[in-house]
């Protein structure tokens, strides 16, 4: 089978290209980028037939359309939003034939934020830096997709997977590790973040999970020189409001960093809507 | 060193200043010690996607004394910036003072961050060191060499930012086509010469 294309006829609000991101480039002030519910992701190109690595796209609360150039397995996973193809409803997690000309529309998700898009061979925009991932923070890798942006396809590598082991419906709290800095807070500062449940902000984006709760009481008030963050990293500014960054965070900051996030749970700060609620649990460090 | 336990997968590493940093960034990536990423700082390393028995690797490291010097890169300036006059004046010089103060250092880029190829050059005396603006600036250009605290830096793209703009460069700072894409990834020497 050749190589096609996915004409995208609506972005809605922000649909994005992702693949694993591109670690390794931190020193450089690089951030590593990729599916933000990587899970999701991952879940999807196996449904297609896809390796790991394929790009798809990430869909912010819905509206996205496209049309495919060529016939090719879709699946779409993450937040669920109404799926259909040609008018006609599709399940989410299952492997669709999408044939040459049909149109795909993924409509408003009724909860979380992010859906993601396989489709059979991957998108394949020119790689940046070994990622074909965007970056929204350091604006490294493809543009974000807009209405009329066609998308290369890469060769189908597999068959399409009818099954899949589904994700657990209920997530629990954010599991929480102590932080390098969370001596500059005061002893009890882990105990209060886990005691306390915090509100999302809608500033959140792909660089960050902005949250509002009672602010982190300090012990130590003076300058942190920047040093380097990971993904995960809860993050205190000095309004007290933590920061959980994602995959499009900055690679050095000037901020204490409490706790760390357990990668496992990061999918769920993805899929997390402004004025909902989250909660963390402190594991031993 | 002092460790400092980073969630599951990290380890942060304080050291004495910028330049012990750098030096143990480049002996941990000479020794091939196994990390996805290792972050110099201002004061500390970041080893991030690790090995259990990183901190017992890291026991081997001689020290920055022991560190090989980097590349020379000139970058030639155009001294026309905003703040050009007013770190002349807190500098008890004029603008072309400030031109031969900084043209007769050799910086060293010590991290980046902030953006893809931001370098922070280490090497301005302590006391020519500047404060940042109290309200950043929306849009620095490309180009755009800066001074903040005792840091220098070239802003590789149009960004905010709060640092004292002395001039601006037409210097290839980053280009992702090139195999080594930041023209000052650390450790590199720097030197400013006038365009």
């Amino acid at each position: 089978m050749s190589a096609g294309v996915l004409h995208v006829v609506a972005a809605g609000t922000l649909t994005t290209v992702q693949d694993r991101g591109r670690p390794g480039l931190a020193h450089l002030g690089v951030p590593r980028a990729g599916a933000l519910d990587a899970p999701a992701a991952a879940l999807a190109n196996r449904l297609v037939g896809n390796p790991p690595e394929a790009a798809v796209l990430e869909v912010t609360l819905g509206g996205l359309e496209v049309v495919a150039g060529v016939g090719r397995w879709v699946a779409v996973t993450g937040a669920p939003a109404p799926l259909r193809v040609d008018g006609v409803a599709r399940d989410l997690a299952r492997a669709a034939w999408l044939a040459p000309g049909a149109r795909l529309r993924l409509g408003h998700p009724a909860s979380g934020v992010r859906s993601y898009l396989a489709i059979g061979g991957g998108l394949a925009p020119a790689p940046v830096l070994g990622s074909r991932s965007t970056d929204v923070l350091a604006g490294v890798g493809p543009p974000p997709v807009r209405d009329g942006t066609v998308l290369p396809l890469g060769v189908p590598a597999g068959p399409p997977m009818p099954h899949d082991t589904p994700r657990p419906p209920v997530p629990g709290p954010l599991r929480l590790r102590p932080g390098p800095r969370h001596d500059w807070f005061a002893a009890e500062a882990l105990a209060h973040l886990a005691a306390t449940s915090y509100a999302v902000l809608p500033a959140s984006n792909r660089v960050g999970l902005r949250l509002d709760g009672p602010p982190l009481p300090r012990v130590r008030h003076d300058e942190l020189p920047s040093e380097g963050m990971v993904l995960g990293a809860v993050q205190v500014p000095p309004d007290g409001r933590p920061v959980v960054f994602l995959a499009d965070h900055p690679p050095t900051g000037g901020y204490p960093v409490v706790g760390v996030v357990a990668t496992e749970d990061l999918w769920q700060c993805a899929q997390l809507r402004p004025g909902e609620r989250v909660r963390f649990a402190v594991t031993p460090g | 060193m002092r460790f400092r336990a980073v969630g599951e997968h990290a380890l942060l590493v304080e050291v004495e200043d910028a330049g012990s940093a750098l030096a143990l960034a480049a002996w941990a990536r000479g020794a091939g010690i196994e990390a996805t990423d290792v972050v110099p700082g201002a004061g500390t390393v970041l080893f991030d996607g690790v090995a259990p028995d990183l901190a017992d690797r890291l026991a081997a490291w001689p020290g920055p004394g022991e560190s090989a010097p980097g590349g020379l890169v000139e970058v030639a300036v155009t001294w026309d910036g905003p703040d050009l006059e007013w770190v002349a004046e807190r500098w008890g010089t004029d603008p072309a003072g400030v031109a031969a103060r900084l043209g007769g250092l050799e910086l060293v880029s010590a991290f980046c961050g902030f953006a893809p190829g931001f370098a922070y050059l280490a090497g301005l005396p302590a006391d020519l060191a500047v404060p940042r603006l109290a309200t950043p600036r929306p849009r620095v250009p490309a180009g755009s060499v800066a001074l903040a605290d005792a840091w220098c830096g070239v802003y590789p793209s149009a960004s905010p930012g709060g640092w004292r703009l002395l001039g601006h460069t037409d210097a290839p700072l980053w280009d992702v086509d090139r195999a080594e894409p930041a023209l000052l990834a650390p450790g590199t020497r720097v030197r400013f010469v006038s365009a």
